[in-house]
């Protein structure tokens, strides 16, 4: 596939680095000529100095010629720009632009950019993500992260509450060690009981991690 | 008649105050404080600080009852932008825009906008007195 990546940042270098690796012809267009400079260290001729949203840039680097455009410049408006040049004057097949600010994502895609990436949305979204996980708190891992301690407190709805602990069905490599239920610690038997909202300490291994988070889900 | 400006380059400062001084009402968004200053004393229209990409920097200048609106940074790919956006998301029936690069005019004219290419008419202009006066 033949890739025309515009803007040489973080983004946009990291990108070409990944599409090459996988084989993938790349050219990168960069407009300001000290990045440009170091960019051609590594990329050779492979990076062009130029203005994407510039005609004559486009047309010396075959544009017409390839499958899909990425525009991953810092500006909206210049991402914007670039991908619909390139639909309109080169009928590349495919465009997608970087998002700075996420609430742009529906007015591009309208306007005719095929899919749109924004790094604020799929932060935030990761962030939120570990929030809900937030029912996960690690607070220590021990031999490089053989063996972790939890904390997490448990919902209504957890499988985990109203019955006796011998009677839960715990992956292997996870024991309960401690509850913490108001102001008691509860050293839990196997005929304790757990109830909502009590905050469970838990001695996790790293094979029984995934089984472990399962169970609160 | 209500008029939006987007940019208070000289362009934009000037039509402000000429729109306004017949009796338009007039905003005008900048992103920068010192453009806006040039806006001045006899102008009575309102200046908003802001992004033109930015439907909410749009709403606060009223494009939602503007009949008109003017795109004119200094920036092209913002002006292409900002009028395509008004044209999506707003019922401004008059959309007029500058854009420096001949060549991104063109490919922008198919669009229902009205683009204004200050290089190919002061190219233009000068042919036409050069022609006149051999």
């Amino acid at each position: 596939m033949y890739v025309i990546i515009v803007g040489g940042g973080q983004v946009g270098h990291s990108l070409a680095r990944l599409l090459m690796a996988e084989k993938h012809e790349v050219l990168l267009v960069e407009k300001d000529p000290a990045r440009y400079g170091k960019l051609s260290e590594e990329f050779g001729e492979s990076v062009i100095l130029g203005d994407g949203a510039e005609l004559d840039t486009l047309m010396d680097m075959g544009a017409n010629r390839a499958d899909v455009l990425v525009a991953v410049t810092g500006m909206d408006q210049d991402n914007l720009i670039i991908c619909q040049m390139a639909k309109i004057l080169y009928l590349i097949p495919k465009t997608i632009a970087r998002v700075n600010d996420p609430k742009n994502e529906e007015i591009f895609q309208s306007l005719g950019v095929d899919a749109t990436v924004s790094s604020t949305r799929i932060i935030g979204s990761l962030i939120e993500e570990k929030i809900d996980a937030g029912m996960f708190i690690p607070l220590l891992a021990l031999k490089g992260g053989e063996v972790e301690i939890f904390q997490t407190q448990l919902s209504s709805d957890s499988s985990l509450i109203d019955k006796k602990i011998s009677k839960l069905t715990l992956p292997q490599n996870c024991i309960i060690i401690a509850a913490l239920r108001e102001n008691q610690i509860i050293i839990p038997k196997g005929d304790t009981i757990l109830k909502e909202n009590d905050t469970i300490i838990t001695l996790v291994g790293k094979d029984a991690k995934d089984t472990f988070k399962k169970l609160f889900l | 008649m209500k008029v939006v400006i987007l940019g208070c380059s000289r362009v934009g400062a000037l039509l402000a105050t000429e729109l306004f001084s017949k009796g338009d009402e007039v905003s005008v968004i900048d992103q920068d404080p010192g453009s806006l200053k040039r806006l001045g004393r006899d102008f009575g229209g309102k200046a908003f600080l802001g992004i033109g990409i930015d439907e909410g920097a749009l709403k606060k200048a009223e494009i939602e009852k503007a009949e008109v609106f003017i795109a004119v940074t200094n920036d092209d790919n913002t002006n292409l932008m900002a009028a395509q956006l008004v044209r999506e998301k707003f019922k401004t029936s008059k959309i007029f825009l500058r854009v420096y690069d001949p060549k991104r005019a063109e490919a922008f004219k198919e669009l229902d906008l009205n683009i204004i290419c200050p290089t190919i008419d002061t190219a233009k202009k000068i042919e036409k007195f050069l022609s006149e006066s051999t």
